[in-house]
């Protein structure tokens, strides 16, 4: 799933500043799942900024509510009274749910409450790592069901760097090396042999390098 | 005979190989680059140019080769998969042919996050492998990496490295085996200091019989204070420094341990000329140039052979 985390509170205060009536918006797929942005945090947050508000003897008026899925016109039309009342709105969504909300809603102030951080899991509770970058060109069946793209991070293709060490990565100790979970789970499957065919230069035009990306099922169009 | 660099020649007559390292400065001083020349100039058979090491920014690797050129040493220019694009690469690799460099060090490169810019982009859309394997298109195909041809071909005597002690540690000799059917010519090695660890890496490389397929020259530096040990002991990523080589540095009084630096250094290219598939050696002393000659002299690797 989509992982965010909440902006820093002053960074928020300081998107909100300039307006009187906020509409402070959850989602309750994603983020509520990561603890970003679901019912739970959009009313700690309304709290926290009332009062602040209160503290710095500002009168803005905060309102909240949360939809089940923020990226689909339908669920954000359920709240659309809500959205015109206010002068802006603080989505506590991944960036895309924002952006849905401009879509929509072409005169209203959308302002991103989270940082959409990354695809990935909680492997405990509380402790989320990327798992995939949405390449586009999945290889995964070449490479023991572990993705180098999303978990090496010089997304190597063609085995370890000289920085693996006890299984860590040199650029960051507290996350496995990728290749060698790859090495490990080949070893296990009896296919250490794959590792000696040269990978080909990835098509990254799959990736964001060739734009931004559409799917068109035509056969589900309507 | 590949491409005719005067260390390809050194090699392929069959003598012991010694390379020296050159440092870019952090700024436009050509004045720097001069100097570093002179302490190395016939010492070696080669000098490699890093390029942006630790993701530094540092006057570019292939200036500094056509400078070289000027100054009547041989570079081996760096070229990492960090920081150009595969247009870029090639494009570099081009002009750098076109100024007579020969020789070429692949490498993926340091994290940028090592670096003076941690916020900057990597690019990395090749790896190492598939750079080398690129060159060799370039070189032996005449092709660019989309397939395309060309008239002129860049040729290179292809060199890339390989860590051995880092892990997983029975994987090394196979991603080595991978390098060189990617293409590579000769292979640089990490830093030495554990020689035995060396020696049973050597042995598995030589059972696959990869030093019949390339030349390898093993990586050695020498250490400037105690503490510069204890430091590539603990903080550098894929180092492999036993007790032994920071306790004999400890060994003798404070203003003697630049000399058994040197000494130590000395001592390990000895001991690495016995292992059998080596090559040569690449000797590292960044920033203490000046030690070359001394160590190579030490080691009876003076004066280098004319080809
Ligand atoms: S290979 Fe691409 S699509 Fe597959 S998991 Fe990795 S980033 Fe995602
Ligand atoms: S240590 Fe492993 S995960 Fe980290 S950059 Fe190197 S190969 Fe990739």
């Amino acid at each position: 799933m989509i992982k965010a985390q909440q902006k820093p509170i002053a960074e928020i205060k300081a998107l909100i500043a300039p307006y009187h009536r906020i509409l402070i918006l959850g989602c309750g797929t994603c983020v509520t799942i990561s603890f970003a942005g679901g019912e739970k945090e959009v009313g700690l947050l309304a709290s926290s900024l009332r009062i602040a508000s209160a503290m710095e003897g500002q009168d803005k008026i905060f309102a909240e509510a949360t939809v089940q899925r923020q990226c689909e016109w339908e669920f954000i039309d359920a709240v659309a009274e809500q959205i015109q009342q206010a002068d802006a709105v603080l989505s506590l969504a991944c960036g895309i749910g924002v952006q849905a909300l401009a879509e929509r809603y072409p005169d209203k102030v959308v302002l991103p409450g989270v940082n959409t951080t990354f695809l990935g899991m909680a492997v405990e509770h509380g402790v989320l790592v990327e798992r995939c970058r949405a390449c586009g060109d999945c290889i995964l069946g070449l490479t023991g069901g572990v993705c180098p793209i999303a978990r090496c991070a010089k997304n190597l293709l063609n085995g370890p760097c000289g920085g693996s060490q006890n299984g860590k990565c040199e650029v960051n100790p507290e996350l496995d090396c990728a290749w060698q979970l790859i090495y490990d789970r080949l070893a296990r499957l009896g296919q250490l042999d794959r590792l000696a065919a040269l990978m080909p230069y990835k098509d990254w035009s799959k990736d964001y390098d060739g734009g931004p990306r559409k799917i068109v099922r035509e056969d589900l169009r309507l | 005979m590949k491409v005719g660099s005067n260390l390809e020649k050194v090699l392929t007559s069959g003598y012991f190989a010694a390379t020296g390292e050159l440092g870019p400065p952090k700024s436009a001083d050509p004045g720097v680059i001069r100097h570093k020349a002179s302490l190395l100039k016939g010492y070696v058979d080669a000098v490699n140019i890093t390029d942006n090491q630790t993701a530094i920014v540092r006057m570019s690797s292939i200036s500094v080769g056509i400078m070289l050129l000027q100054l009547g040493l041989e570079p081996t220019i760096q070229m990492t998969c960090r920081d150009r694009n595969r247009l870029a690469i090639q494009s570099d690799l081009l002009g750098a042919a076109a100024h007579g460099v020969k020789n070429l060090l692949c490498l993926t490169g340091d994290h940028q996050r090592f670096g003076n810019h941690p916020t900057a982009r990597g690019v990395y859309d090749l790896d190492s492998i598939q750079l080398i394997q690129m060159v060799k298109t370039m070189r032996d195909e005449k092709k660019f990496a989309c397939g395309e041809e060309m008239d002129v071909e860049p040729r290179f005597f292809i060199g890339a490295a390989e860590n051995p002690f880092a892990d997983p540690f029975d994987y090394r000799p196979y991603r080595l085996a991978k390098k060189i059917a990617a293409g590579a010519d000769f292979i640089q090695t990490q830093l030495i200091y554990n020689v035995p660890k060396f020696k049973e890496f050597m042995k598995r490389v030589c059972d696959l019989g990869l030093h019949e397929k390339c030349y390898i020259l093993a990586g050695v530096g020498p250490i400037k204070s105690v503490g510069m040990a204890r430091y590539m002991q603990t903080s550098v990523p894929g180092m492999d420094v036993p007790e032994e080589i920071v306790a004999r540095l400890k060994g003798v009084p404070k203003d003697q341990v630049r000399k058994e630096g040197i000494k130590q250094c000395a001592d390990i290219i000895s001991e690495i000329r016995e292992i059998p598939g080596v090559a040569g050696v690449h000797v590292m002393a960044i920033e203490w140039e000046e030690a070359v000659p001394e160590i190579l002299e030490l080691a009876g690797l003076l004066p280098r052979p004319k080809v």
